[in-house]
């Protein structure tokens, strides 16, 4: 019988390959020319969605650590958090090379011009620092700051689901979905059993 | 008013419709075998889709064929088909194509109100009658930046209002398409304030371009491209293009527009494709040409004040300033 924390270890290649199952599906539309009619469109838009589901999956990491008592939730976060930067990154990419093609005078243009393309890519360039710093290393080298600058994916999740709810014409009701996960993930971290218990004794001191 | 137009394309350059689909089959055949070649499966599922909707539907008589996109190489029927923009069946692009089925586009009849000296209910084939349907190869350019070229059945929208005798209180043309929840499931969200409306001054309106389009690639229009009867504006932007069309009206005062209801300050009422005046969120400089070869290293195209049809409409905006007046 595992210990957990074997476990843990023994998922770990599993899951791995499990976050690389939406890239392989997109790969695979592609060589068989499945994309739709704007393939550019699908590859971006596919390759966003899932930076943005695996950002919420690494949200969701340390609510379950609360809720299941199972501490091991936490040895994944480390690699959600880079397939969130791995799937941004190729969205990004998608972007500037499919998209605009190397327009150079127009990707500037368009970054500092339009707000959910700015908030968009400054969710990119926030994940940069965490990426480099999310080794073992970087960590112990960081000290009580580590966690200090890590706490900036709570912004990165706000700007990618504005992102999101900015692009679209007028059909909200998925941006407004991935807002409703956010924000279940983070009133879910709100310290609600200090709260419950503290309004206890005020309630009923019984002798 | 003097119209101007391209010079006609010589008959003998209009590629014949037998010459085409054959081209089409050459190209499916080579795509299956690169396919094949490529991942070593089967017939993919588009295809068949493409080949049984395109033969099913009832061919049009074409009594004359104009090239207005200059040659260009057109957009596939299966994409045309099946990537564009109806929120009444759906917002997503693949939606239309999904969910218009249940959608009967015949029997169909026309209100025809306002300021004109016939008005009244007319049929479909009221409307049609005496009308010669010709093919026109229009571009056309969707507001998200993305663009097709077209070959549309229909007959031009002048030759329509005229038969009604517009009155001299008649500026502007209003439009409407049908509401139907039962048969549109995209109307159950409110996307927009439906039913969906359109409008044109009526020069506009008069102007040769403006086609009612009836049909598309040789054929009847499917119901996911506005069936039984649309508008097509080639120098405006796609969402111009009413589909659908259950009422024209002619009106005094310039008419509500659902997408300038909807965002003001993203939607004008002209909605001329126009590179210097971006969208808030795209910009309107180059554009993404779709299913015409090329996929996904296809050069973007840069975008023509007026989709490329200024020679023809531009005077119609005059002394206008077209920031303001987008």
């Amino acid at each position: 019988m595992w210990k957990p924390r074997d476990r843990a270890a023994a998922l770990k290649p599993l899951v791995f390959l499990l976050c690389l199952a939406p890239i392989a599906w997109l790969l695979w539309r592609l060589l068989n020319n499945d994309l739709g009619a704007d393939p550019v469109a699908e590859l971006e838009h596919r390759s966003g969605d899932w930076a943005l589901r695996f950002l919420l999956i690494t949200l969701a990491m340390t609510p379950l650590r609360r809720i299941t008592g199972w501490a091991q939730w936490i040895r994944f976060r480390r690699m959600l958090g880079l397939f969130v930067f791995f799937y941004a990154s190729v969205h990004l990419a998608v972007y500037l090379s499919l998209d605009l093609q190397g327009l150079w005078t127009q990707i500037f243009a368009e970054i500092i011009k339009r707000p959910y393309i700015t908030v968009g890519f400054s969710a990119w360039l926030l994940l940069l620092p965490l990426t480099i710093t999310s080794t073992k290393g970087m960590m112990r080298r960081l000290g009580r700051n580590w966690g200090r600058l890590h706490k900036l994916i709570y912004l990165i999740g706000v700007l990618a689901v504005l992102h999101f709810y900015w692009l679209v014409k007028k059909d909200v009701r998925e941006p407004l979905i991935y807002a409703a996960v956010l924000a279940l993930l983070f009133a879910l971290r709100l310290p609600w059993k200090r709260w419950l218990t503290a309004a206890k004794p005020a309630a009923a001191p019984r002798t | 008013m003097l119209i101007k137009r391209p010079d006609d394309i010589a008959a003998a350059e209009i590629t014949d419709e037998s010459v085409y689909l054959g081209r089409r089959r050459l190209l499916r055949t080579l795509g299956l075998a690169g396919s094949a070649l490529l991942v070593g499966c089967g017939q993919k599922q588009g295809n068949t889709d493409a080949k049984a909707e395109t033969d099913s539907s009832p061919t049009l008589d074409l009594a004359r064929k104009t090239d207005y996109a200059n040659g260009e190489a057109q957009t596939s029927f299966k994409d045309a088909t099946h990537y564009n923009n109806y929120y009444e069946f759906g917002t997503d692009k693949s939606d239309p194509a999904q969910n218009a089925g249940k959608f009967q586009p015949k029997p169909w009849s026309v209100e025809i109100a306002g300021h004109a000296e016939v008005t009244g209910s007319f049929t479909l084939e009221d409307i049609l009658k005496g009308q010669s349907i010709e093919e026109r190869v229009y571009r056309m350019r969707c507001v998200e930046g993305w663009s097709m070229v077209i070959p549309w059945a229909g007959f031009s929208l002048a030759d329509l209002l005229k038969r009604f005798k517009p009155t001299a209180q008649a500026k502007y043309v209003a439009f409407t398409t049908v509401n139907r929840p039962a048969q549109m499931p995209g109307l159950s969200y409110a996307a927009l304030d439906w039913p969906y409306r359109e409008g044109l001054r009526i020069d506009e309106a008069m102007n040769p371009l403006a086609l009612l389009a009836t049909g598309m690639y040789g054929r009847e229009l499917p119901n996911q491209n506005g069936a039984p009867l649309r508008l097509v504006l080639p120098w405006k932007y796609g969402f111009k293009g009413i589909k659908s069309i259950v009422k024209i009206e002619f009106v005094e005062r310039q008419p509500r527009t659902s997408w300038n209801d909807a965002a003001a300050n993203e939607y004008g009422f002209y909605s001329n494709v126009n590179p210097d005046v971006d969208h808030p969120r795209w910009s309107q400089k180059t554009e993404r040409r779709i299913g015409a070869g090329g996929g996904l290293f296809a050069p973007r195209i840069e975008t023509k004040p007026f989709n490329g049809y200024a020679e023809q409409v531009a005077s119609l905006y005059a002394g206008m300033d077209l920031h303001q007046n987008f």
